[in-house]
């Protein structure tokens, strides 16, 4: 009767990615080290922890009490014809009814407990984890995946929860169940109790056999299964692509490579999973052959009664039960352990590193950036910038030109400290950045970059995002300005219209329109565009240049474009290449050179 | 539910003999309590020791039977479910992959990957449990009922008497809970939302100090989702306990009842005792049917997402063929399109490309420019107005005929985990030399010679592993390896710094000469400004045509966008 797959019961439903499949193996030790820290947030619920226990032991002897009455029920009725003792089988059905109903009621508020038990882990754990995600540096999110990040917080959570909820309260309620039943049949006859030196160390050495041999059928089910969602997502992304080449039937070949894989790999489980029900139920026919042969030869030589022999028999079944789940059990706590691991190695990434205790506030910030022998890599041995100074009056316009790779963008990075330098400084009015809090830092800049960033809501939201309580005047003023005002009178919700994930008919040039408005609003006194205007056309960015000309009005700028165009009235402009500054001055001192780089990158827009 | 019988079909015999297999299993089950009756009732009075052995070993028999029959049974039930869900997946992947462009778009990407992976997953799921406990039990239920009824028909109408009550409980526990699932799932979406908007967007986060703001607002989700799940979890959690109670009060009924029975002399004690052991299966048999129930109102839901990409009608026609004579080679003639039926997107746009030639298209974004090329690929049809190649309408051709002339590179073009050669290959058979000379001219070849090991460089989805340049330049390759016709290329250089722009340029009008027309989408006048013709787009409609040197006199917008792009350079 057992259909959960050893994968974890809730989460069946759901299907894994690859990652969740490839680090289930851990050693002992740190399966106890985590096994620990989940304890630490039961441990928060101590009370209600206890009045689960006790309701649930309650509960359980209630109903194991069930089995002895019926038992003396029988009794009572056994001597047969005309003599049935009906004053103790009232009595014992009474008691049975009674015990039973007890037994229910306790389990339902056991159950009831129990799920607000594991939601306030969940809900605490969650949070913890979010919370946990907002302190990380950048460079967290540069180098994982954003669907891994997200099947911790969510599939692996709802592992660990479903573990906590189920597993845990399995465990429990299956050792007093055996605890309980073993005295029972003891006190019943020990005799009897002898079958299950047969059946006993038959299921555990089944289990334990299958078990080994299952699991890795079922790790390879997962993953197979992951590779193919995998491939199905890819290509689905590329299906214009595949259609405008018309090799569908190519793609559709492949796809069948691998569903095979995944479909023979899920039969492969099963056809060794599939074993384990019958033959548990084998075991407990077996078990109930032996105590029907036994018992009947006790009863015969009055060693036993009737009633007994029918107790003994729902006493084993109830025995031999949690016997038999004890393999699923530990593969659940296995997976949910591996789950639990991956989440708190989320909790153990090292958070941005917090505020000097005396750090600074920067208050009317002028726009002095000074940047002094500054070196950074994104790891130790690849240095990206190898030694960059540079001095940047209040209200100038710096641009950076440069190969991609060459380090534009880490420039930003290092101005904003979304990473920190690896030698030398960087400030800002003349105060050293690494001794300022990180928010008024941050607060001194605008920021456009070219990857648009909205979130799902309304229009209105996204571009007030930037300043707490903007009114409506000031949004419409700044879409105004950004020249997506008239685009969004046109769409049915006008500011109201929900941004959705499929970005419904909004292109990547108009959300980039809406960023810059967003940023329009924003009101600080230095700026950054990295490549703000990228996704939109010349004709537009001329439209908006007005506007863009107003937002850095005596403002510090630091712009990277691709188009040279856009650049030539910085007032400095610096060209890098491999980590240092090459070429530096404006665009006329640049174009002076003979042989420089910028001039030679500028020529080539109109070669043909 | 058709189609999963559509898909069940081929195996029926196969489905039969397994559940045949299973029935027999299942049967053999059934009848040891009633072998333990018999022993207690009628062997053990005779006091006949040997003969209560000899029914042992027919019980353990039995046993054997029952573990043999389920087994083998199982397993081809496996065997039935693998097939079909294959065969489910691959037709609804073809189909996926055949639905039109307007049809994508009407279902949504990510609609389309959890069909095809979650409900067909469910499917599969599904199909092999049906099978195992579909026949189980309801034998368990119906045979035990049946076997009881023989044994002492009174004891049975007791047992099941309570029936009525836990199946009408488990249905109205599952009425209510199932909708309070779908809440549930719905918050977990909202709440995976939170996280990835803040994941992707952490640097503007962090740069507006909103990081408070977003935590308020992940809390919040966070809170309805743990309020619905505790909803449902309480709501479902009554079912177990309720159904134990209905159970055990019916076995204290069997054994009230039996006592009165028994005085009478109108049955056993041995007799009730079968029937405890029956009233556990019949009881284990009522909760799989439950779990079906659910498991089986679960899959319907996935059965019909799947049938409705089945079933979508193939909305691209293919009209007569008919030829005109003595026109030029590519013709736009008058053609309109709108993607949601209401604004016009592309309005009476006419041109023409003659043989050889090229054609650059230049314009605002959400001007039209990707529609037009989007029409020509005939990814949708046009609203009115036709286009031609050849002389022949592009809707009486087969689609296969159609898309084969095109080499094309979208703009943020795809790129799958695969090796450099098959990503430029993607699937067509094309020979080494060709695919070199595919990526020298487009300016591919020097950095996919620097891999070790060049072209079986593996690439990772989306091509994340090389850089925008690497990945425009493969894309480039992909599109000239065909010796296409018409060659496409929408955005395709922009970010190529201008040099190497240069070069792409100077190949592809110096060696690419098998080409017979090309079509360049741009933002950069550079990219567009040598071709034969070049249209200028605004808000769906042509502004302005011609070569670059009449559009500077003709075209004020074209200047604009030449003046800020080459800053007076040009003259």
């Amino acid at each position: 009767m057992n259909g959960k797959a050893p994968m974890g019961g809730r989460n069946a439903g759901k299907t894994p990615t690859k990652n969740q499949v490839k680090d289930q193996k851990m050693t002992g030790a740190d399966r106890i080290r985590v096994i620990r820290r989940l304890g630490g947030y039961m441990l928060r619920y101590k009370g209600l922890i206890l009045v689960i226990l006790l309701f649930m032991i309650a509960s359980n002897l209630f109903s194991l009490i069930g089995p002895l009455l019926s038992g003396y029920a029988i009794d009572a009725i056994e001597p047969g014809i005309g003599k049935v003792d009906f004053d103790s089988v009232f009595l014992y059905c009474a008691l049975m009814l009674l015990f039973y109903i007890a037994s229910a009621v306790l389990s339902y508020f056991n159950a009831t407990l129990m799920i607000k038990l594991s939601q306030s882990i969940t809900r605490t754990m969650r949070r913890e984890v979010f919370d946990h995600l907002t302190t990380l540096p950048v460079g967290y999110f540069d180098a994982n995946q954003t669907g891994e990040i997200i099947s911790h917080i969510s599939y692996d959570i709802d592992t660990v929860n479903a573990s906590l909820s189920n597993d845990l309260l399995q465990i429990c309620t299956s050792v007093i169940t055996i605890v309980g039943s073993l005295a029972m049949m003891i006190s019943i006859s020990p005799l009897l109790l002898l079958v299950f030196c047969i059946t006993v160390p038959m299921s555990i050495l089944f289990t334990r056999y299958k078990a080994k041999k299952v699991q890795p059928l079922f790790r390879r089910r997962s993953a197979m299964l992951g590779t193919l969602n995998g491939y199905a997502e890819e290509m689905l992304s590329g299906q214009k692509t595949i259609k405008a080449y018309h090799k569908e039937d190519v793609i559709v070949d492949r796809f069948d490579g691998h569903n095979k894989n995944a479909v023979d790999a899920y039969y492969e489980a099963d056809y060794q999973g599939c074993m384990i029900g019958p033959s548990v139920n084998f075991i407990n026919n077996l078990s109930l052959s032996l105590i029907s042969m036994f018992g009947a030869m006790l009863y015969m030589f009055g060693k036993v009664t009737l009633g007994n022999v029918s107790t003994f028999i729902q006493y084993s079944r109830k025995f031999s039960g949690p016997i038999n789940e004890m393999a699923n059990i530990m593969a659940e706590l296995q997976s949910a352990c591996a789950a639990a691991e991956r989440v708190f190695r989320l909790l153990d990434e090292a958070p941005e590193k917090p505020d000097d205790a005396d750090a600074e506030v920067l208050t009317d910030v002028k726009g002095g950036v000074k940047l002094d022998h500054v070196r950074f890599g994104y790891t130790e041995e690849k240095v990206i910038i190898g030694d960059l100074s540079l001095d940047v009056a209040p209200g100038k316009m710096i641009a950076i030109v440069g190969p991609t790779g060459a380090g534009k963008t880490t420039i930003i990075n290092l101005l904003m400290r979304f990473y920190d330098p690896q030698a030398g400084t960087i400030s800002v009015d003349g105060h050293d950045i690494c001794h300022v809090t990180r928010d008024s830092l941050r607060a001194a800049y605008t920021m456009v970059l070219q990857d648009t960033w909205l979130f799902h809501g309304t229009i209105f939201d996204n571009i007030a995002y930037g300043k707490e309580g903007a009114t409506e005047e000031e949004v419409i003023a700044a879409a105004k300005a950004a020249k997506i005002h008239s685009f969004i009178e046109t769409l049915p919700d006008g500011y109201n219209t929900v941004l959705t994930d499929d970005g419904t008919g909004i292109s990547k040039g108009q959300k980039q329109l809406l960023t810059i408005a967003r940023a329009m609003l924003a009101d600080a006194s230095m700026l950054i565009l990295d490549e703000a205007t990228s996704n939109v056309d010349s004709r537009t960015e001329i439209r908006i240049q007005e506007a863009m000309v107003r937002l850095m009005e005596g403002r510090t700028c630091f712009v990277i474009a691709h188009r040279l165009s856009t650049i030539k009235n910085a007032d400095q402009i610096l060209v890098i290449n491999g980590g240092t500054v090459t070429e530096t001055g404006t665009h006329e001192e640049l174009m002076q050179k003979e042989d420089g780089v910028y001039r030679r990158l500028f020529r080539a827009q109109f070669e043909a | 539910m058709k189609y999963i019988l559509k898909y069940i079909k081929p195996h029926l015999g196969r489905m039969s003999l397994g559940l045949f297999i299973k029935f027999i299993g299942t049967i053999t089950d059934l009848l040891l309590p009633y072998i333990m009756a018999h022993i207690i009732d009628n062997v053990v009075p005779t006091k006949d020791v040997p003969l209560i052995v000899w029914w042992g070993v027919c019980m353990v028999l039995c046993s054997v039977v029952c573990m043999a029959g389920n087994v083998i049974a199982n397993r081809m039930a496996s065997a039935v479910a693998r097939d079909a869900a294959q065969a489910l997946r691959h037709d609804l992947f073809s189909r996926i992959m055949l639905l039109s462009c307007h049809q994508v778009d009407t279902f949504t990407i990510p609609s389309l990957e959890s069909r095809l992976t979650t409900d067909t997953y469910n499917i599969h799921n599904m199909l092999g449990r049906m099978q195992r406990l579909g026949v189980r039990a309801p034998i368990l239920l119906i045979g035990g009922i049946l076997i009881t009824a023989y044994m002492e028909p009174v004891l049975t109408l007791v047992m099941v008497a309570v029936l009525p009550f836990i199946t009408v409980v488990v249905y109205k526990i599952s009425a209510k809970g199932i909708p309070l699932y779908a809440q549930v799932q719905a918050s977990v979406d909202s709440m995976v939302r939170v996280v990835r908007e803040n994941i992707q967007g952490v640097r503007v986060i962090k740069a507006l100090s909103k990081t408070d703001y977003e935590r308020r607002r992940y809390a919040e989700v966070n809170d309805t989702l743990v309020q619905n799940e505790t909803k449902a979890g309480v709501t479902m959690a009554a079912s177990n306990p309720l159904m134990t109670v209905f159970l055990n009060a019916g076995l204290t009924a069997v054994i009230f009842v039996g006592a009165f029975r028994v005085n009478a002399g109108t049955s056993e004690p041995g007799k009730i005792m079968a029937f405890i052991s029956y009233f556990t299966l019949i009881s284990n048999a009522m909760l799989s049917i439950t779990r079906m129930f659910v498991m089986y109102s679960k899959s319907i839901a996935s059965a019909n997402r799947i049938g409705e990409i089945l079933d979508a009608p193939v909305d691209l026609e293919q009209l007569e063929a008919i030829k005109r004579q003595g026109e030029p080679y590519l013709v736009f003639d008058r053609v309109s399109f709108s993607y949601n039926g209401t604004k016009d997107n592309v309005k009476n746009i006419s041109f023409t490309v003659g043989e050889g030639g090229t054609l650059g298209i230049i314009g605002a974004t959400g001007s039209g420019k990707t529609t037009l090329l989007a029409l020509l690929l005939r990814f949708y049809d046009v609203k009115s107005g036709s286009i031609r190649i050849g002389g022949r309408d592009i809707r009486s051709m087969d689609e296969g005929e159609l898309r084969e002339k095109f080499g094309t590179a979208l703009q943020n073009d795809f790129i799958y985990e695969d090796t450099v050669a098959e990503n430029i290959r993607i699937g067509r058979d094309i020979p080494m030399e060709e695919l070199r000379r595919a990526a020298e001219n487009a300016q591919a070849l020097d950095f996919i010679d620097a891999f070790d090991d060049g072209f079986d460089h593996m690439l990772t989805t989306k091509g994340t592993n090389i850089s925008g340049g690497q990945r425009q330049r493969l894309l480039i390759s992909r599109a000239l390896a065909g010796k296409p016709e018409i060659l496409l290329l929408d955005d395709a250089s922009s970010a190529l710094d201008y040099k190497t722009d240069a070069n792409l340029r100077r190949a592809l009008r110096e060696k690419c000469t098998e080409t017979r027309a090309t079509i360049l989408v741009a933002q950069r006048i550079s990219a567009v400004m040598h071709c034969d013709r070049i249209l200028v787009i605004d808000e769906g409609e042509i502004i302005g045509a011609g070569t670059h040197e009449q559009l500077l006199e003709s075209c004020e917008i074209y200047r604009e966008i030449a003046d800020s792009q080459l800053g007076g350079v040009v003259e």
